[in-house]
C-alpha cells in the first residue's frame, strides 16, 4: 500500500516551485523490513547452532592472502538480527514522518540480514565459506540473467514488454551449440547466438509491434514455441549427430594481470572467459546508450510517451523495432553463454527458467541497466548459494536455497525494494492516428 | 508489467489516446485513472481480437500452423534429406518422401487421438479416443481456472505452481488418510482444490493489496511451488514414500481414487467432474451477479470501481476460485490419472498448456472445452506419433503454440486465407471519431 501525498501543480505563479514538490511516501517497505527481521529472528530462536563460523577469504595459490576470520555463529547471528531490527525501527520511524526509507538503506539491512544467515548456517561446521568461491560462482551464474536483464531494460524502456527473454537464452544457446560445433569456434558460436536472439525479437517485434497482438501473450507464447522448437531440433537432429553438431569448443578463461592479484574478487573476476568480460563492458555500455546518446533519448521518449516522441519526428515503430532487435542481440550473448562458456553442447530446455529470473532482475532493478545487473547478480549470488552452503553442510534444503530467488523476487515486487515503476507506455502498442 | 505500482505523478498527458481504441470519458479525472485506462484499452483490445476473431480465424489459424508442422517434419525425415539430395534429376521422389513422411507422422496422431484404424474391434479402435478424454480432463479444468482470470483481465501464469501445490494437497490426504470410498475422494479432492485456490490466492492477495503485477508473481510461484514440492518429496515422513529414496510419494489410496468410467479404459470420474466445472464456470460467468463483476472489472476496472465493484475484492476472489479450479486439474491427475505415486513433474505442462487452452477457446468456458479436446487429441496422438513414427512429441507443443500466435494475429491469417475483416467500416468510423475529438 503506497500513500501518495500528490500535491497538485498549478499552470504557473510564484508557488510553483514549493508545490511542484512530489512526494511519494511508501509503507511497503518499512512493512518488508519487519517481516523479514521476525523471520530471521524465528529462525534462529526455532534452530539454534553451537560453534564457530569460518570464513575463507583466499586461496593456497593467491599471492596476496587475507587470514581465515572465525567468529561464534550464534553471537554474530543474533548482533546481527537486533542491526537490522534498528534499521527496521529506523524506517517505520521515518514512516511516522512522512518520509520513506531511503535505498541504501534496503542496501544495508540485505547485507547484514544475509550476514546474519550465514553466520547461523555456517556455525558449528568444521569446513570453511569459500567466500571467493560464492563470489565467483555467483558472477558465472549470473552471466545470462545480466545479459537477459539488460536486453529486458532496453526492450522496456522502448515501451516493449520482454517476455521471450527466456525464449532468446534458449534460441542462443541452441544456435551457438551447432555453429560452434560446426565452425569448432567459439566466436562463431557467440555471433550465431546474437543472430538467434535477434531473430526470436524480430517475431516478438512483428507481433507485439506491427500487429499488436499484447505483449505478454506474444512473450510467453513465443517461450513455449522455442522450447519446442530447439526440443524438437535438439531430439531429431542434434542427438543423431551429436559429434558433429552439438560438441562445441569453449571459451577458455582468460587471466588478467594485475587485476586477478586482488584479494577476495580478483580470482572470483577477473580470470574468467570472454563473455564474463563483455558483460562487465556491456552494463557500463548500455546504462550509457540509454542515458547519454540520442539514440537512448529516442528509446526512453517511445517508451514513456509514444505519442509525444511521434509528434516531435521520432519514428516510433522503427526506433521500437531496433530496440527490440538490439536487445535481441544482447540476450544472446547470454543464450552464448550456456554452450560455448559453461558447458560444450546443448541440452533440452537447458536454460531451466533464467530468462524469468532475467525478467524479475528488469523488475527489482526498476528497469534501470546498472540496478537490474546488480539484481541479475544478487539472484546469481542466490542460486550459488546453495552449493556454498551444501559445503558446509548447513541445515538447509537445497530446494530451499534454490526457491530463494524467486522468493526474494516476490518480496521485491510486493514492495522490499520500495517504489518501482514502469515505463509509462510499456506494454502499451502505438497507433499512429 | 506497467502496473506493477501503484499510482504515479505521471505528466499529465494524453496518453489514453496513445492506444488503439479512444479511452472511455471517465479517464479524465486523474493521472491514475489514465494510466488504468491505457492498460484497459490495450486488454479491451486483445480480448476483443480473440473474442471477435471468429471461428473461421480459429480453424485457419490450426491448418496453418498444422502446415508449419508438416514443413518442421519433412525438413527433418531422413528419406526426405536423401531424396533432395538428387532433387533436380528426379524431383518426384522428394515430393513423394515428403509425402509419405507428413502423411504417415498425421496418420499416426489421428490414430493415436481418435480412431485407431488398426485395431482389430471397435473396443480396441475407440480406445484413442478415450486416450484423448483423459489427457483432456485436467487441461479442460486447467484452462477454465486460466480463462476465468482472462476474463476479469487478469493474466494467471502460475497453473503450474498451483496445479503442484493442488496435487500435494490431495496426494498427502489421498495417501495418508483413511476413510470409506466416495467421502475420502472427496476429502481428498477438496484439499487439492482449497490449496490451489490459496496458492493463487497469494498472487490475487499482493496484486490487490501491494499491486504486484500477477504475471511476475504467479510465475515465481510456480517456481516456489516446485521447489517446494521437490522439498517434500525428498524428504522421508513427509511427501515420499517410506522405504524409498526417490522423489516419489506412495499410491493414492484406492478410496481417493476417481473410479474408471468404463472398465478398461483409462477414462475417469474426473472428466465428469471437469465437465460440471464447465457448467460452474458459465453459469458464474454469465448468469451469476460474482461473475458479472468479473467481467466489469476485466473490461474497465476503473468504470467497474465507479459503479461500487471492490475491485481489490474481486481481484482476490477471481484468483481464489480460478486457483480452485487449477486445484482441480491438479487433484485429478493424482486422483485419476497418475495413482501409482508422483513426482514433481506431476503438472505434465498442463499449467502453461491452460494459457493456450484458454486463447484458442477465446475464455469462454464452451470454447475452453473444445480447445482442451483438441490439445487432449494433440497430446494422445502425438506420443502414438512418437512412438511408432520416431516423431518427437515436441512437434506438438510447437504446433500448439503456433495455432495460438496465428489467432493472436488474426491479420496473418485473413491474408493467407482471404478472410473479410469484420467490422473495418466500423473501426475506420470510430477513428474518424478519435481524430475529430
Amino acid at each position: 500500500m503506497t500513500t501518495t501525498t500528490l500535491t497538485t501543480t498549478p499552470s504557473s505563479g510564484s508557488v510553483e516551485a514549493d508545490l511542484r514538490h512530489v512526494r511519494v511516501v511508501s509503507r511497503k517497505p518499512a512493512i518488508a523490513y519487519v517481516v523479514v527481521v521476525a523471520l530471521l529472528a524465528l529462525l534462529l530462536a526455532l534452530a539454534p547452532r553451537e560453534g564457530d563460523t569460518n570464513f575463507r577469504f583466499s586461496a593456497e595459490s593467491d599471492a596476496i592472502r587475507i587470514p581465515d576470520v572465525s567468529v561464534p555463529g550464534m553471537t554474530v547471528a543474533w548482533i546481527c538480527v537486533a542491526l537490522t531490527a534498528v534499521i527496521a525501527l529506523a524506517a517505520v520511524a521515518l514512516l511516522r514522518v512522512h518520509r520513506s526509507a531511503p535505498l541504501w538503506m534496503s542496501a544495508v539491512f540485505a547485507l547484514v540480514g544475509f550476514v546474519a544467515f550465514l553466520s547461523w548456517a555456517g556455525a558449528g561446521s568444521d569446513r570453511d565459506f569459500p567466500v571467493t568461491r560464492l563470489v565467483g560462482g555467483a558472477v558465472l551464474l549470473a552471466v545470462p540473467l545480466v545479459f537477459g536483464a539488460l536486453g529486458g531494460v532496453i526492450g522496456e524502456r522502448a515501451g516493449v514488454v520482454n517476455i521471450a527473454i527466456e525464449s532468446q537464452l534458449l534460441a542462443g544457446a541452441f544456435f551457438a551449440a551447432v555453429v560452434g560445433s560446426l565452425t569448432k569456434n567459439p566466436f562463431a558460436g557467440l555471433f550465431a547466438a546474437i543472430l538467434a536472439g535477434m531473430l526470436v525479437a524480430l517475431l516478438l517485434g512483428v507481433f507485439a509491434i506491427s500487429y499488436r497482438v499484447d505483449q505478454v501473450i506474444v512473450g510467453v507464447v513465443l517461450n513455449v514455441l522455442v522450447i519446442g522448437l530447439t526440443s524438437f531440433l535438439y531430439s531429431e537432429v542434434l542427438v543423431p549427430q551429436a559429434q558433429r553438431l552439438n560438441e562445441t569448443v569453449r571459451f577458455t578463461p582468460l587471466r588478467i594481470p594485475v587485476l586477478a592479484e586482488i584479494p577476495v574478487l580478483g580470482p572470483a573476476l577477473f580470470n574468467q572467459s570472454l563473455v564474463v568480460y563483455l558483460m562487465y563492458i556491456a552494463v557500463p555500455v548500455v546504462w550509457f546508450a540509454l542515458y547519454r546518446t540520442r539514440w537512448g533519448l529516442r528509446v526512453r521518449s517511445v517508451g514513456e510517451h509514444p505519442k509525444a516522441a511521434d509528434t516531435v519526428g521520432i519514428k516510433v515503430e522503427r526506433t521500437r523495432y531496433r530496440a527490440v532487435l538490439i536487445a535481441g542481440g544482447v540476450v544472446g550473448i547470454g543464450g552464448a553463454f550456456y554452450t560455448v562458456v559453461s558447458v560444450s553442447s546443448f541440452g533440452k530446455e537447458m536454460t531451466a527458467g533464467a530468462g524469468y529470473i532475467a525478467l524479475a532482475a528488469v523488475i527489482f532493478g526498476k528497469w534501470d541497466p546498472v540496478r537490474a545487473a546488480f539484481a541479475a547478480l544478487l539472484f546469481g549470488f542466490a542460486s550459488n548459494l546453495e552449493g556454498a552452503l551444501s559445503v558446509v553442510g548447513a541445515p538447509v534444503p537445497s530446494q530451499f536455497m534454490l526457491m530463494l530467488p524467486y522468493v526474494v523476487t516476490l518480496l521485491a515486487v510486493a514492495g522490499l525494494v520500495g517504489r518501482s515503476r514502469a515505463p509509462a507506455a510499456d506494454g502499451v502498442a502505438y497507433v499512429k492516428e | 508489467m506497467s502496473d506493477t505500482h501503484t499510482p504515479s505523478p505521471v505528466p499529465p498527458g494524453d496518453r489514453e489516446r496513445v492506444t488503439v481504441e479512444p479511452a472511455p470519458s471517465s479517464a479524465d479525472s486523474g493521472p491514475e485513472p489514465r494510466r488504468a485506462a491505457a492498460e484497459e484499452n490495450q486488454w479491451r483490445e486483445v480480448f476483443q481480437r480473440i473474442v471477435t476473431g471468429g471461428w473461421a480465424i480459429s480453424l485457419g489459424a490450426v491448418v496453418l500452423a498444422i502446415l508449419a508442422g508438416s514443413v518442421l517434419i519433412a525438413f527433418t525425415d531422413e528419406a526426405v534429406q536423401r531424396a533432395a539430395g538428387y532433387f533436380f534429376s528426379r524431383p518426384g521422389d522428394t515430393f513423394s518422401a515428403i509425402g509419405s513422411a507428413v502423411g504417415s507422422a498425421y496418420a499416426a496422431l489421428f490414430r493415436g487421438a481418435v480412431w485407431d484404424f488398426t485395431a482389430d474391434d471397435f473396443g480396441g479402435a475407440i480406445r484413442p479416443l478415450t486416450a484423448t478424454l483423459t489427457r483432456a480432463t485436467p487441461l479442460i479444468a486447467a484452462g477454465l481456472g486460466v480463462a476465468l482470470t482472462f476474463r476479469t483481465g487478469l493474466f494467471n501464469i502460475g497453473g503450474r505452481g498451483q496445479m503442484l501445490v493442488a496435487a500435494a494437497a490431495a496426494g498427502w490426504v489421498g495417501f495418508t488418510w483413511s476413510m470409506p470410498w466416495p467421502l475420502h475422494m472427496l476429502v481428498a479432492l477438496a484439499a487439492g482444490m482449497l490449496a490451489g485456490a490459496l496458492w493463487a490466492g497469494i498472487a490475487g492477495a499482493l496484486k490487490a493489496f501491494t499491486g504486484a503485477h500477477e504475471v511476475i508473481s504467479t510465475i515465481m510461484l510456480n517456481y516456489v511451488a516446485f521447489y517446494l514440492l521437490s522439498y517434500l518429496l525428498a524428504t522421508p515422513g513427509l511427501l515420499q514414500a517410506p522405504g524409498s529414496s526417490n522423489p516419489k510419494t506412495r499410491p493414492t489410496l484406492a478410496s481417493a481414487q476417481m473410479p474408471k468410467l468404463f472398465e478398461g479404459y483409462n477414462v475417469h470420474l474426473g472428466l465428469v467432474l471437469v465437465l460440471l466445472a464447465v457448467a460452474f464456470t458459465w453459469w458464474l460467468l454469465e448468469r451469476s451477479k460474482m461473475g458479472f463483476e468479473y467481467r466489469a472489472v476485466g473490461i474497465n476496472p476503473h468504470a467497474a470501481r465507479v459503479a461500487g465493484i471492490d475491485v481489490r475484492r474481486v481481484t482476490v476472489s477471481v484468483m481464489l476460485v480460478a486457483g480452485a479450479l487449477l486445484g482441480l486439474a491438479g487433484a485429478t491427475q493424482v486422483q485419476g490419472t497418475v495413482v501409482t505415486g508422483f513426482s514433481s513433474d506431476i503438472d505434465a505442462g498442463i499449467g502453461f498448456d491452460a494459457i493456450t487452452v484458454a486463447l484458442l477457446g477465446r475464455s469462454r468456458p464452451l470454447g475452453v472445452l473444445g480447445a482442451a479436446l483438441l490439445f487432449g487429441a494433440f497430446k494422445a496422438g502425438g506420443s502414438v506419433m512418437q512412438a511408432s513414427e520416431g516423431v518427437p512429441i515436441e512437434i506438438v507443443v510447437v504446433v500448439q503454440s503456433l495455432i495460438v500466435l496465428f489467432i493472436a494475429a488474426p491479420p496473418i491469417v485473413r491474408a493467407v486465407f482471404r478472410i473479410p475483416e469484420p467490422g473495418r467500416r466500423r473501426a475506420a468510423r470510430a477513428e474518424r471519431k478519435a481524430v475529430a475529438a
